[in-house]
């Protein structure tokens, strides 16, 4: 039984639900509805209270809070629906959903066209195998950041740090200016996947010491977090003996990393990548399944919520012209990861692509000054030197629709790779 | 004198050595690859500045209101700052944008709501 | 308040508390349950492999034996009337070399023995038929199809709640500190009070022996024995569908896979004996050594869907078999106290822990003329988990009570409704960890990243409690240390740790 019909579903008001229905509103589409499972829309940007968003979408840096109540604001304007506190609890192939609220119920929903927006989720201490008790006071960072920043409530006096990505650096700052003592950031690398700005203003303005190729290989206390062993690692990242340090610290902050939350994906049968853990999509960021998108941190993790927006926009209107009947013609060319290259997006273009395509990919590891090439069969179909590239960026590379031509002409399938220098 | 400073305005990081007079005064930059880096050196070495973002209590409300300096103020008056928003008393109904705390510590710097807060 | 004297005192709300204290609420008699933990289940009981054992492993003429299979005949009944899971996957003990087919035949042997039903030995063709993960160096195996899993905390739960709701009185936080025995009563003293009884019931698990040497002039001695486990992820198909255990061989007992009554797969346990009956801490070699083992079972074990590792501590008795019976053997006036104890019980211990309350309560009835009880109310729980409703039932439950649509925990499709009756329960959750393991919030692959927060709201709300004194799990173990407020004034004022 079907209690409503739309033509453009999306899951999620995070910055990708709120920017794909900006788009396709703008391309005409009026029935549109998101689902939202908090009480407010704004995703995680609510609790992200420190500045530095919006550089590139708005030439100016906003907090979180302030770059979500634009789209907000935008959204409220065009006059698009947005259910909160409603969680979607299936979506099927054939576009069918299934929701929950306590306003309105249980409803089933079907859709023209879905979008997948539901983001990200931290990973936990289960995934690290970290040996130890488990009492409290072990927290990712993005819960510590919703106690604090949206709570009202601290929770922890004395705190490590494990992991230097950006979550946790931002962690280390807040906590310190609320008036707790982080005593050190733990990062098993030999690099943080931070970023620079943040290391500084986030670590070194407070004094915090960052232990680079240490982890946490123990944590002690029955009730509450007493202390934590930090250890150096080796090349394997295998704790060396004899290098313990211990921490007396009532907090263990996890700041290790973002997986895309796709369960609700794998229940439509939508098809995954095991390097992104996101949909595999093309270049108008559909997935395996006709008339479902996915962007956002649920397609893959990014480090720029200006880069969530716009590749949002884009899934916005693509599924706007899928729902107008607009088909994407051409041979289906796949997009490979090469050298260097971690988990290129989309996956796969149309031969028939008439516009610009961006590729996003996570540098396996350090390169300076090499060069990102993309290669179609054996022709060379762009290059792009940077002076560095880095796991902690995602990496950005845009093929106009005039160098997709070349594609065209050539058979076989795109590779995205990195030159170093003197290969 | 010599300070050594890491460049953030971008994942290159580039070390660099800026030369000072004894007053701190600048005088030149090397190691830089950009003029955004040297901008920066200079900035950084005479007078760091930096946004402040922090979370003050509303009356009656147990959902903090998130706050930031309207634009960046000199680091060193991070602790005075949190000071002052340690003693205002803020209640609810708030809107983005709204002044909480004009001109702080005389730098000539807002400090504003960055959310919205109804009764 | 808490009642201080009672006809019946139980020590320890395990799996066998619990139970005794379920057949002792038949009977007119006044019963307390005194818990050292912050909740029921706390200690053995929360932390095993949730197995339904067969009954073919213990030594024929053992209690374990003997317990272990009556036990296991229990169980289909006594989930059904605690509205509680029980799933009937079956076993399997693989040889992996002609060696260990011989121990095969002597387990066979062994189960006929000990009265097991519905034992057979398979050769490797069919073993890979039913198990395509299992090593494909597999010789040979014992099906035991009456091996069955449950969720060891949910049955105690059930147990507590029942046994609650005809009047029980269960007690956590209550460490027994002395137990001494007078002409005509026992004084039990705990961390927090003084209680006396008639009939005292040792079920103290861990420390089982301590409360025993205290009575007995008998000495039993305890070993405590961790085991650590793994448990991975829900999986869209099961890698196992049952219990898959090694041959005890020289290398030791080796290690289990097996799938959990809620789709998870757990692996483990290891065996440490350790000093202290509660350091249920993991460490790196015991993970290590658990994957290492596992592998023999399954060579493509990947420990990339591992959401969480526990530990819990075995309470071995050095004489190797369960004690059941009559601490004390005084037989003077009827009116004199009397003791009683079930200790020592480790593995098959779940699976014999109806067996063993049933003895219990015998040996108590042969000394104490209890009369039974007209009314025995049925304890009936909201049933179904929304987690496991239809979308016809989901519907209808979200009507019913609008709080079904509020989902707290997003992993394993918990609501709020389901989060506020955990509390309420007989004996209810009071602790993040007491209303995960009620509920299975926060049980999911987040483990509780996004749901904690919430559901300590809701336990502050439902108990009174204020934010900041909600715990993990009982004790001290806090969740938050202050509010953004006090931490900007800078005055510390939790001075708690």
């Amino acid at each position: 039984m079907i209690d409503l019909n739309v033509d453009i579903l999306i899951i999620g008001a995070g910055p990708a639900g709120l920017a794909a229905a900006i788009a396709a509103k703008e391309q005409g589409i009026d029935s549109i509805l998101i689902l939202e499972r908090e009480d407010m829309p704004g995703g995680i940007l609510r609790q992200c209270i420190h500045n530095g968003f919006g550089l590139h979408r708005f030439n100016e840096e906003l907090t979180g809070p302030e770059y979500a109540q634009r789209d907000i604001d935008r959204v409220n304007e065009l006059g698009i629906k947005i259910r909160c506190g409603t969680t979607v609890l299936s979506v099927s192939e054939d576009k069918l959903v299934t929701c929950v609220s306590s306003e309105e119920g249980f409803r089933t929903i079907k859709a023209k066209a879905i979008i997948l927006a539901m983001g990200c989720r931290e990973r936990p201490r289960g995934a690290l195998c970290t040996p130890g008790t488990r009492c409290a006071g072990i927290y990712s960072a993005g819960t510590a950041q919703r106690f604090v920043n949206l709570e009202g409530y601290m929770p922890g006096r004395r705190v490590v740090i494990l992991g230097s990505g950006d979550i946790g650096l931002i962690m280390a700052r807040r906590m310190t200016l609320q008036g707790a003592k982080v005593l050190a950031c733990v990062e098993i690398m030999p690099y943080s996947s931070g970023l620079n700005r943040n290391i500084v203003q986030c670590l070194e303005d407070y004094d915090i010491p960052l232990y680079l190729s240490h982890t946490v290989t123990d944590i002690k206390g029955r009730e509450r977090v007493e202390g934590v062993t930090v250890a150096r690692v080796d090349e394997n990242r295998k704790p060396i003996p004899g290098t313990e340090i211990d921490f007396r610290c009532d907090t263990l902050l996890l700041s290790c990393g973002l997986i895309p939350e796709n369960e609700l994906s794998l229940g439509a049968g939508v098809e995954l990548s095991p390097v992104t853990s996101g949909a595999v999509v093309d270049e108008d960021l559909e997935t395996s399944i006709t008339g479902i998108y996915a962007c956002g941190n649920v397609l893959h993790v990014h480090d720029l919520v200006d880069h969530v927006s716009s590749e949002s926009f884009r899934a916005g209107k693509a599924a706007a012209e899928y729902v107008k009947g607009i088909k994407r013609e051409g041979r289906i060319i796949h997009v490979k990861d090469g050298f260097g290259v971690r988990g290129v997006v989309p996956q796969r273009i149309h031969g028939g692509c008439r516009e610009d395509v961006t590729f996003m990919f996570r540098p396996a590891s350090v390169y300076r000054n090499s060069t990102a090439v993309v290669t179609c069969g054996n022709n060379v179909i762009k290059r792009k030197k940077a002076m560095i590239f880095t796991p902690g960026e995602m990496a950005t590379l845009t093929l106009k629709a005039s160098e997709l031509e070349a594609v065209q002409e050539v058979d076989g399938d795109i590779t995205v790779s990195i030159e170093q220098e003197g290969m | 004198m010599e300070k050594l400073i890491t460049c953030i305005n971008c994942p290159v990081g580039c070390r660099m050595t800026v030369t000072l007079t004894e007053d701190g005064e600048f005088i030149s930059v090397t190691g830089n690859t950009c003029k955004r880096g040297a901008d920066y050196a200079k900035q950084e070495c005479t007078l760091p500045l930096r946004m402040i973002t922090a979370v003050i209590p509303v009356d009656g409300s147990d959902m903090p209101l998130s706050v930031k300096t309207a634009s960046p103020v000199p680091k060193r008056l991070i602790k005075e700052i949190m000071k002052e928003l340690s003693e205002v008393k803020v209640s609810a109904p708030i809107s983005l944008g709204q002044v909480i705390i004009p001109d702080i510590l005389n730098t000539g710097v807002d400090i504003i709501a960055t959310r919205s807060v109804e009764k | 308040m808490n009642d201080l004297t009672s006809d019946i005192i139980i020590i320890g709300a395990g799996i066998t508390g619990c139970a005794v204290a379920r057949e002792l609420s038949r009977y007119d008699a006044s019963v307390t349950v005194l818990e050292a933990g912050s909740d029921v289940a706390e200690g053995a009981t929360k932390a095993n492999s949730g197995i339904i054992h067969a009954g073919f492993d213990a030594l024929p003429g053992s209690r374990k034996a003997y317990h272990n299979v009556r036990g296991a005949a229990l169980y289909p009944k006594l989930c059904e009337d605690l509205g509680v899971g029980y799933r009937r996957c079956g076993a399997l003990v693989i040889a992996l070399s002609e060696d260990e087919r011989r121990t095969i035949e002597e387990l066979y042997e062994r189960g006929i023995a000990n009265g097991v039903e519905g034992m057979r030995i398979i050769e490797r063709d069919e073993i890979l038929k039913l198990e395509p993960g299992i090593n494909p160096e597999v010789v040979c195996a014992l099906h035991a199809t009456t091996s069955a899993i449950v969720s060891p905390y949910e049955v105690a739960f059930a147990l507590a709640d029942d046994a609650a709701y005809n009047g029980v009185q269960f007690l956590t936080d209550q460490r027994v500190v002395s137990v001494k025995r007078d002409t005509d009563h026992y004084t039990v003293t705990t961390t927090d009070s003084e209680y006396t009884c008639k009939i005292l019931i040792n079920c103290a698990g861990s420390f089982g022996a301590d409360i025993h040497n205290q009575i007995s002039d008998n000495k039993l001695s305890m070993v405590h024995r961790r085991g650590q486990y793994y448990l991975l992820d829900r999986a869209e198909k099961l890698q196992f569908g049952r219990t898959i255990f090694q041959c005890p061989s020289k290398m030791g007992k080796g290690v289990l896979i097996s799938p959990t009554l809620h789709g998870n797969l757990i692996i483990g346990p290891t065996a440490e004996d350790i000093d202290d009956p509660e350091d249920t801490a993991t460490t790196a070699d015991g993970l290590a050594d658990i994957i290492a083992k596992a592998r023999r079972t399954w060579p493509q074990l990947s420990v990339r869907t591992n959401i969480t590792n526990f530990s819990g501590i075995r309470a071995h008795l050095t004489t190797g078999d369960f004690v059941i019976g009559r601490l004390d053997d005084v037989r003077e006036a009827s009116d004199a106290p009397k003791a009683y104890e079930a200790i020592g019980i480790e593995s098959p211990g779940l699976s014999a822990a109806p067996s063993i309350a049933k003895e219990i309560c015998q040996l108590v009835l042969k000394d104490a003329a209890l009369t039974e009880k007209k009314d025995i109310k049925k304890y009936t729980r909201q049933g179904k988990s929304f987690h496991d409703m239809s979308a016809e039932e989901r519907a209808e439950a979200v009507k019913r009570d609008p709080r079904y649509g509020n989902i707290i925990c997003r992993c394993e499709t918990v609501t709020e409704a389901e989060i506020r009756d955990a509390i309420r329960r007989p004996v209810g959750a009071r602790s993040i960890d007491a209303v995960k393991r009620r509920t299975r919030a926060g049980m999911g692959r987040c483990q509780g990243g996004f749901c904690s927060p919430r559901v300590a709201a809701i336990i502050s709300e439902e108990t009174g409690i204020p934010l900041t004194e909600v715990t993990k799990n009982g004790g001290r173990s806090y969740l938050l240390t202050g509010t953004v407020e006090e931490y900007l004034k800078g005055g510390e004022s939790d001075d708690r740790s």
